[in-house]
């Protein structure tokens, strides 16, 4: 009788587990940049994702089933991006995250919302979210928001009355430089010369000294991290000693540790920072310091954050559908309370855009140091 | 006249370390007839040796000579008995494919090994400015100059003036000759390959500073230093010399009078225009070869 007792146990309890075995796991594919000109975002991004993976599916993933990421290599082109979506597509990924570079996503997000697969990306280009896509959705701010805070900095902080631009000529290097333009007009400041540099350059010798001999009153660089380190050693080399004001890229932390005492005294706005003094930020800070050995740069936080709205949003809607993922995603408001894995409280509009609080940051000894926490735009 | 004369030190510092990496191929294809297209991989290679020992506390100038002594081992007499001792007598084609081949695996490993972001590596040079007269020149690029100056001006004595030198300028002119001569044509040609590599981690330490080690930052000082031969005359090292300083400078003025935006392009225009105008180079001499 015992003997039937306990098998008739094992049965019920094999049948009682049997769903939760037999449930697929949820795949989450990343577009990243782990080659070429965008290694350090992509792999940060991907490290991000990564992260708040491992993190879920030790908490017993979303809704009860296991998350299964992978991540393929766009090498930073295109190109590659748009194949990658294509077999994301093909492999029945539930949410694509990324890429991180504005040219690429511009490109791949066709085919995720041919496939009605939401697609969070890096990209800051404001050009992203102006295509009527429905599946698209920030992990950071867009140029749009973050430029006229930049352009608001350098009116009231520095007091600039002109400002020199260099930028990089993608198409994040292109939207930033427009929108900068237009906010800098906005608030009665000239631009003095408007210096375009190439992805991947490496000699920044002839840019630097067009600024050195302009009579602008400070420099927005507006390039990728490599590039950026490589301006601010040039700029650095040159003796360059007006106020380089920069948004996002030129205070993260790679930047920094690229650039060394170059960086010293650069200025920034940045959406988001490992430096951030909130509780939620630091903790994501130590665990990735712990996991990767080096500290995430803005685009770690991005991929992290950014996961963790895929989780939240997923149970509010309480199935795996990409469809009804997003429209949930039009003007949802998520609270770092309630999800302490998006960070900081965000709230999504109708075009994907997200709005949340912001730093003003300056680069002070081989350190990104948060000097002013500034509003979320929508706040009253 | 100052931003001129700023454009002419920046851009000559820049084309020295350009030099030096096609002088390399020079002295490789006079002396062993090898084309080596690894050589930006050359570059990059002790750069990360250097790392590797700044990792371990090692300042600079020991990282520096511990990546030369590396360098002579693996990218001198190592690269001459594994790949070009094998294939040389199959002829060119055969040698510069596996070079071709070799770049890819080198920058595939350091890739593994380092991943693929960049990683900074310190100046051997102070920061600032030397200004004279309202011309300010940076320290990097005096002492880019003066170094990269100290190292061309040393090989060419060495090259003219010692026996030793003399012989392996005998062996590059008529291998055959210089046997029936009594020449050690093999520890001579060993020697070529022993300065291509030191060569190449001087250029490594003046240049990764400033475009950050990463895993194929060789594709541009390789193409850049193929180039510079190819314009100043592939079989005469002062050509070599001309073509890194032309390409340095050029770019710069091309960078700041025109656009940066078309500063990449200088090197393959001047080499264009070379190859269709005067293909045996700026200072080349014209070869007749048997067929």
């Amino acid at each position: 009788m015992n003997r039937i007792t306990t098998l008739f146990a094992a049965l019920g309890l094999a049948l009682a587990a049997a769903p939760a075995l037999a449930q697929a796991p949820i795949k989450i594919a990343g577009l990243v940049e782990l080659s070429g000109t965008g290694a350090t975002s992509g792999t940060n991004f991907d490290n991000g994702v990564k992260l708040a993976v491992k993190e879920i599916n030790a908490a017993g993933g979303i809704l009860g089933r296991r998350v299964e990421y992978t991540s393929g290599d766009t090498q930073s082109n295109p190109g590659v991006a748009k194949a990658l979506a294509q077999k994301a597509i093909d492999d029945g990924a539930y949410v694509v995250m990324g890429p991180v570079f504005s040219g690429s996503i511009l490109v791949s997000m066709e085919e995720t919302r041919r496939a009605e697969v939401p697609n969070f990306t890096g990209g800051e280009a404001a050009a992203i979210t102006q295509k009527g896509n429905p599946y698209i959705f920030r992990t950071s701010f867009t140029q749009s928001s973050a430029m006229p805070k930049v352009a608001r900095y350098i009116k009231n902080g520095i007091k600039a009355k002109t400002v020199d631009i260099m930028w990089v000529n993608n198409d994040f290097g292109k939207g930033g430089r427009d929108m900068i333009m237009k906010s800098l007009e906005a608030e009665g400041i000239k631009v003095g010369v408007d210096i375009s540099t190439d992805p991947g350059q490496v000699d920044f010798s002839a840019a630097v000294l067009r600024a050195k001999q302009s009579n602008g009153d400070a420099l927005f660089v507006y390039t990728n991290e490599e590039e950026s380190a490589r301006a601010l050693r040039e700029l650095r080399k040159q003796g360059y000693a007006k106020p380089i004001v920069g948004e996002t890229v030129l205070t993260s932390q790679k930047v920094i540790e690229l650039a060394g005492e170059a960086a010293n005294g650069a200025v920034a706005h940045v959406g988001l920072t490992a430096d951030a003094p909130l509780p939620t930020v630091r903790a994501f800070d130590e665990k990735f310091q712990r996991e990767y050995r080096s500290k995430s740069d803005h685009n770690g936080l991005k991929g992290y954050s950014g996961m963790y709205v895929v989780k939240a949003i997923t149970e509010r809607i309480g199935k795996v559908d990409g469809k009804a993922f997003a429209a949930a995603m039009k003007g949802a408001k998520i609270s770092a309370k309630d999800h302490p894995g998006v960070l900081m409280d965000v709230t999504f509009d109708q075009n994907g855009d997200l709005d949340r609080e912001s730093f003003l940051t300056k680069a002070v000894n081989g350190k990104q140091v948060v000097v002013e926490t500034l509003p979320p735009l929508g706040a009253k | 006249m100052g931003d001129l004369v700023q454009l002419l030190v920046s851009g000559t510092a820049t084309g020295a370390i350009y030099a030096l990496a096609a002088l390399g191929f020079t002295l490789l294809w006079q002396a062993a007839g090898v084309i080596n297209f690894a050589q930006g991989e050359f570059v990059m290679l002790p750069a990360f040796a250097m790392l590797a020992g700044l990792a371990f506390g090692l300042p600079v100038w020991l990282a520096f000579l511990i990546a030369c002594v590396l360098a002579a081992i693996v990218l001198g007499a190592g690269f001459k008995q594994v790949v070009v001792d094998p294939l040389i007598r199959h002829g060119v084609i055969p040698l510069v494919i596996a070079t071709l081949g070799l770049a890819i695996a080198v920058k595939s490993t350091v890739r593994a090994g380092f991943s693929a972001e960049a990683h900074p590596l310190p100046s051997p040079f102070p920061t600032g400015q030397l200004s004279i007269a309202g011309i300010n020149v940076s320290y990097a690029d005096i002492g880019t100059l003066a170094l990269a100056g100290a190292i061309v001006i040393g090989l060419q004595a060495f090259l003219n003036r010692t026996v030793t030198g003399r012989a392996m300028q005998a062996v590059a002119q008529n291998t055959e000759s210089a046997r029936v001569l009594g020449i050690d044509v093999r520890r001579m040609v060993l020697y070529v390959f022993l300065i291509n590599a030191v060569l190449a981690v001087v250029a490594a330490l003046l240049i990764a500073p400033t475009y950050l080690a990463k895993f194929d930052m060789g594709d541009s000082i390789g193409l850049k230093a193929f180039f510079a031969a190819i314009i100043g005359g592939f079989n005469q090292t002062r050509g070599a010399l001309l073509g890194g300083v032309l390409i340095g400078v050029l770019e710069n003025l091309v960078g700041f009078y025109i656009s940066p935006a078309y500063k990449e392009g200088v090197a393959l225009v001047l080499f264009l225009g070379v190859i269709l105008l005067r293909p045996e180079g700026l200072l080349g001499k014209a070869e007749e070869r048997k067929v």
